[in-house]
């Protein structure tokens, strides 16, 4: 019999401390959608979304009255479309979103490439439209793997996308650049992410899979309160435990929306996810273990040690683990790191250093919309350099805003939330970017 | 049997037991426990009850204490017992 005390914790985290399970993602493979005639195309993938997924909103706000606990989102992943597309694949991003709009999900993921070795002209025609996309769908998102630990650094690819970047910023202007929110650059992307923008469903997934991402960094921090004062063994320890807690209630989750589904259980992935909320932050948690600010000296360790212990405290708590598990560190969507930029205390150079420790990477980034697009490339390369080098998953999403400079504020509104413009290194590269090419594979023995 | 846990909390007056019981006798819900404490004029109680005589859908059931939050005006939520189980029990 489970005791009032438990009981209590359950409600409380729920109640009070924004425990929710922050996404339960459905992944559609569309390989068997390829047409040559890009109509023809357009028109399987929407019949198959809405068939595949037609129950999945319901279901989840079944699961999220029955557990009593909040499912925020519900989502659609699909194959990266570059490999579906054979001819324009601007129908099938109208389709998509048309489709996403029609089963009531917020976001759809797959608008996507794969050219960490190279491009295809698929993959080509796929990133060139990217911006006037972006532009003009609603809850499409994009995402773009230029590296990877076995492949290297496209460098083509990375001084592409720093265009591409520019060019989505300027189309949705008049939204300070909300496209750019939709839209990802990874080294190492994973293919069962069920957080956007980044989602997509690879090409090694089945036909289709239900992942879910759970979030908790308020329930942490409480968790943490508790122990003030304390050595870090027991802040390591006392996040594991609760890091276990709130994954088993992922688990649950997947394995009830896999069964009303009849559709297989991809992955719980180990989040902590925030939102611009107060008591939803992840730069909190970096606070209570004794930082003034996200930033200060320490940050890096700190990060360290938490993305460390929320996995090993979830990993028992799931059958299968994957997605991006980690803490993440987005800038607009953590009041904790808007107050830290806006503060000054979290620097770009900062933001780097830490997402060689967090479960991604630069994310929901601000900088001035004069940024050269050999500017944006060049913090891809070096985003890239940290996830090949490191056998992680990096990634980059910032977003120029245009007309504006370093100190001035844009607004996303919802859990995109708002963010201070954040100053970039204002040096040169261009030469560095116009060489173009590929950065081989790092070696991956004598490893000092 | 399907295990939910009803919790109700909100200033304490009197009746409320009675009001909470009666709807659920009324839907033909077994309560299996009740543990019930006031903290500083709050009143606070927990019923692990089966649902499986309601013959309705947990929605169903959960719109039929609508009427039962009004009238009191507490705090009334229900939930399956799996989701305290699976965070508390391996």
């Amino acid at each position: 019999m489970i005791e009032t005390g438990e009981i209590l914790q359950t409600l409380r985290m729920i109640q009070e401390e924004n425990f929710d399970i922050r996404t339960i993602t459905l992944g559609i493979q569309l390989l068997d959608c390829a047409d040559a005639d890009p109509e023809i195309c357009a028109g399987r993938v929407y019949d198959k979304i809405c068939r595949v997924a037609k129950n999945l909103v319901r279901t989840g706000e079944e699961i999220e009255t029955e557990l009593g606990i909040p499912i925020v989102n519900k989502r659609i992943s699909v194959t990266p479309v570059s490999l579906i597309a054979q001819g324009d694949p601007r129908p099938i991003a109208l389709a998509l979103d048309r489709a996403a709009r029609e089963m009531g999900v917020n976001f759809l993921g797959g608008y996507s490439a794969l050219m960490h070795k190279g491009a295809t002209p698929a993959d080509e025609r796929l990133v060139a439209s990217i911006p006037e996309v972006l532009s003009e769908t609603e809850r499409l998102c994009a995402s773009v793997n230029v590296a990877s630990t076995r492949a290297g650094i496209n460098m083509n690819a990375v001084r592409e996308m720093g265009e591409i970047i520019k060019q989505t910023a300027e189309r949705t202007a008049e939204l300070d650049g909300l496209g750019c929110a939709k839209l990802v650059v990874f080294a190492n992307a994973v293919e069962d992410n069920p957080f956007m923008a980044g989602a997509f469903c690879g090409i090694g997934e089945p036909e289709c899979a239900i992942n879910v991402g759970v979030s908790g960094p308020g329930v942490v921090k409480v968790a943490l309160e508790a122990v003030k004062g304390q050595p870090f063994d027991i802040v390591a320890e006392t996040v594991k435990r609760t890091a276990f807690k709130i994954t088993r209630v992922g688990q649950l989750v997947a394995r009830e929306a896999s069964q009303r589904l009849g559709i297989p259980f991809g992955i719980v992935d180990l989040s902590l996810a925030p939102t611009p909320a107060r008591g939803d932050s992840v730069a909190h948690i970096l606070m209570e273990m004794g930082l003034e600010m996200a930033g200060a000296p320490g940050t890096t360790a700190a990060l360290a040690l938490l993305n460390d212990a929320v996995k090993k405290g979830g990993v028992m708590a799931s059958n299968h683990v994957g997605g991006l598990s980690g803490a993440f560190i987005p800038v607009s969507e953590d009041i904790g790191m808007i107050e830290a930029a806006a503060a000054g205390a979290l620097t770009l150079e900062k933001l780097e250093a830490m997402t060689c420790v967090c479960s991604v990477g630069l994310d929901m980034i601000a900088i001035p919309g004069d940024t050269s697009a050999a500017a944006i490339s060049g913090i891809i390369a070096d985003e890239a350099a940290i996830g090949v080098v490191n056998n992680k998953t990096t990634a980059v999403r910032v977003i120029p805003a245009v007309g504006k400079q370093a100190g001035d504020r844009v607004e996303f509104g919802g859990l995109l939330g708002f963010a201070p413009v954040m100053p970039v290194n204002p040096f040169g590269n261009e030469e560095f970017i116009q060489r173009g090419g590929r950065i081989p594979a790092p070696l991956h023995s004598l490893r000092n | 049997m399907t295990k939910a846990l009803i919790s109700v909390t909100g200033l304490d007056a009197t009746g409320i037991i009675a009001r909470v019981a009666t709807k659920l006798y009324e839907l033909n819900i077994n309560i299996l426990d009740i543990t019930q404490t006031i903290l500083g004029g709050y009143f606070t109680m927990m019923m692990v009850v089966d649902l499986e005589g309601a013959h309705m859908t947990f929605e169903e059931i959960n719109q039929a204490l609508q009427p039962v939050r009004d009238e009191l005006k507490m705090a009334i939520h229900i939930q399956r017992m799996d989701i305290f189980d699976a965070m508390h029990r391996i």
